[in-house]
């Protein structure tokens, strides 16, 4: 008797059913900022979901120059008008959120990756290894990093990877001052002591005792860490170093539409403008929403 | 007294390091990357034995340890070099450039802490109403604006269709710019000259830059205002100036303002690295001849010591305001320890 109700409190369908309900009480819970985390998780549910499956959306190819006339404001068949080459900008848009997802990610993956081990080792080794590898971060986070970033795309060349790059270095510091901090402070923690007590090896504090407690704010570090890669991103295709042409990229249709704004070509800059909004937008609200609920404390923020 | 001055120098010894290891970072950055500026300069297909004499005009057939040390020996005689391109200083064009820069970096943080400051207090003193969420959408929405897409948005409305408000430059090109006296901020050039049609004309250009880039940073400080002020307007003697029958207008932008001011300061020199590289960008967009449009050019002729300069001068820009700003702090907060 007892068993079959503890297996039906892990049965599948009650966990769905339990986490429905979570969803649903949580919106009294936490209020506004629930529906702030929703409404940036369905943003990014949609751009993913664009950049993935983009044939399903997008009218035509974002390369195809016969779709039209040039230079036609939005209306039937274009709803966001064509560009100079009379290309689609709806398609060119769709497809353009790949380019951008993928840089951003890819980017903010990458320096998550080099800055989370180094801050963990720096903040809990301590010693000269700390001061040295603090101040090479901090030197570089003190600086504008779209500038730093500037410098590596123009020297790298224009291309994906190199982008990717680009914008990973300027964020390294970010994870590692975060993780650093959350490692001295838990270091100090009982629980760590604790462990050392029983002489536990160092390796195994690190990763099983201070690790999994440092993670829990860099994930919401990572989401907003990917709105900024997104401006990041954006901004150095803009000013022409991102990427070779023939990739569709919202940061190079801005800088295109740049030329025809004295015309009046509204639309041409408004869109490719609104949708790198809108995408770091949404991963703002993820990172704001999310570090309401997983961490109450910085609610007055 | 004594104690800010050591607290000063303490700092100022304090910023070493970290400049050195950014220049030391961007000369490797420049030398291990591909591309070199006698091939920026002559094209790829220049005969070896012509690229090979200009390498040595130039010192770069050197090691690149030597080539370190000769930079580092030029810096600590406060010397930037020259440029490996043109037959001129580093020094001059980020003369002429950075003026314009800095002009439109502080009208832009003006603009920010006006807007910034009084939205956020506005919105703490109206807390939980339709006008305080409103204004805090508006704080989030507008963080996340790339800031030359705003700038395009406001050339296209105010420049393009309505016809206001010049898109592009730092001063009409009927207005002789070597009228100005030589400080190469224009404002205060044309001021000085007394010539007020010239000084209107190049406050009407700055209005869209400095707006552009003030609008885009707001957001952290209507943010972080909104924050502080919620926290002081909790305290005990706000609510001493309540109980005094004190307006509340007057509690709230006087008293409560004041003190929730110091954070925002500190901020400010926070983000003045961000300030720095939306200006950058503020300049690409309305065709301002500043640093940022100076780095980009000289990046794509790999004109290496200029580009160190452009980067020592920003580093060094960072480094000053926020030494600035922590003297400040130091000096308005006495429960500031240093």
């Amino acid at each position: 008797m007892e068993n079959s109700t503890e297996a039906s409190k892990y049965s599948l369908s009650s966990r769905v059913g339990r986490i429905f309900k979570w969803f649903i009480t949580a919106n009294k819970k936490y209020g506004a900022e629930w529906w702030i985390l929703i409404a940036g998780a369905l943003i990014i549910l949609f751009v993913t979901y664009m950049a993935l499956f983009p044939q399903t959306l997008a009218p035509y190819s974002p390369l195809d120059q016969n779709t039209g006339p040039q230079l036609m404001p939005p209306g039937p068949g274009h709803p966001m008008g064509t560009d100079n080459l009379s290309r689609d900008i709806l398609s060119r848009m769709i497809y353009g959120s790949r380019t951008i997802l993928g840089v951003a990610f890819a980017a903010a993956l990458l320096s998550s990756i080099i800055g989370i081990p180094l801050g963990l080792i720096s903040g809990f080794i301590g010693g000269i290894i700390d001061r040295i590898l603090s101040l090479i971060m901090d030197s570089v986070y003190s600086f504008p990093g779209l500038i730093l970033a500037i410098a590596f795309a123009a020297m790298l060349g224009p291309g994906v990877v190199n982008i990717t790059l680009a914008v990973a270095v300027v964020y390294v510091p970010t994870y590692f001052r975060l993780v650093r901090g959350q490692t001295l402070s838990i270091k100090e923690e009982l629980y760590v002591e604790a462990a050392r007590a029983i002489g536990a090896r160092r390796s195994v504090i690190l990763g099983k005792y201070i690790f999994p407690n440092v993670i829990a704010t860099v994930v919401v570090v990572f989401s907003l860490n990917i709105a900024d890669a997104i401006m990041t991103e954006a901004a150095l295709s803009y000013i022409g170093l991102g990427l070779p042409a023939g990739i569709p990229d919202w940061g190079m249709d801005l800088s295109m539409g740049k030329k025809f704004l004295p015309s009046g070509t509204w639309w041409m800059i408004t869109f490719p403008g609104l949708m790198i909004m809108i995408l770091a937008l949404g991963f703002t609200m993820l990172g704001e929403g999310l570090s309401e609920i997983l961490n109450p404390r910085l609610l007055e923020r | 007294m004594k104690n800010l001055l050591r607290y000063i120098i303490t700092r100022i010894f304090l910023t070493i390091p970290m400049l050195f290891f950014l220049l030391t970072l961007v000369f490797i950055i420049l030398r291990i990357m591909p591309g070199d500026p006698v091939s920026a300069m002559l094209g790829a297909h220049a005969p070896e034995s012509v690229i090979e004499q200009k390498k040595e005009e130039l010192g770069l057939n050197k090691p690149i340890g030597a080539q370190y040390i000769d930079y580092l020996n030029q810096l600590i005689h406060f010397d930037l070099g020259d440029s490996m391109i043109f037959k001129q200083k580093v020094i001059v064009p980020i003369k002429e450039k950075l003026p314009a820069t800095v002009e439109l970096t502080v009208f832009g943080m003006l603009f920010t802490l006006v807007f910034g400051v009084f939205l956020g207090a506005y919105a703490a003193s109206k807390r939980r109403t339709g006008r305080d969420f409103s204004i805090r959408l508006y704080a989030n929405v507008v963080y996340c604006i790339p800031v030359y897409w705003m700038g395009l948005m406001l050339q296209l409305v105010f420049g393009v269709w309505l016809g206001w408000l010049p898109i592009s430059g730092r001063v009409s090109p009927r207005i002789l710019v070597s009228t100005f006296e030589n400080t190469g901020f224009y404002t205060i050039d044309t001021l000085l000259s007394g010539d007020l049609h010239a000084f209107i004309d190049v406050m009407i250009h700055l209005i869209l830059p400095s707006v552009t880039l003030g609008i885009v940073l707001s957001g952290i400080f209507v943010r972080l205002t909104r924050a502080n002020m919620l926290d002081v307007l909790r305290s005990e003697y706000i609510l001493a100036a309540r109980a005094r029958g004190i307006p509340e207008r007057r509690v709230v932008y006087k008293h409560a303002l004041k003190n929730a001011f110091i954070p925002i300061l500190t901020m400010m020199g926070l983000q003045f690295a961000l300030l720095l590289a939306g200006a950058i960008l503020t300049e690409m967009t309305f065709s301002w001849p500043g640093m940022g449009r100076l780095l980009m050019e000289r990046i794509y002729l790999r004109d290496y010591p200029t580009i160190q300069g452009v980067i020592v001068v920003f580093a060094l820009f960072v480094s000053l305001v926020s030494l600035l700003v922590d003297i400040i702090y130091a000096i308005i907060d006495p429960r500031v320890k240093y």
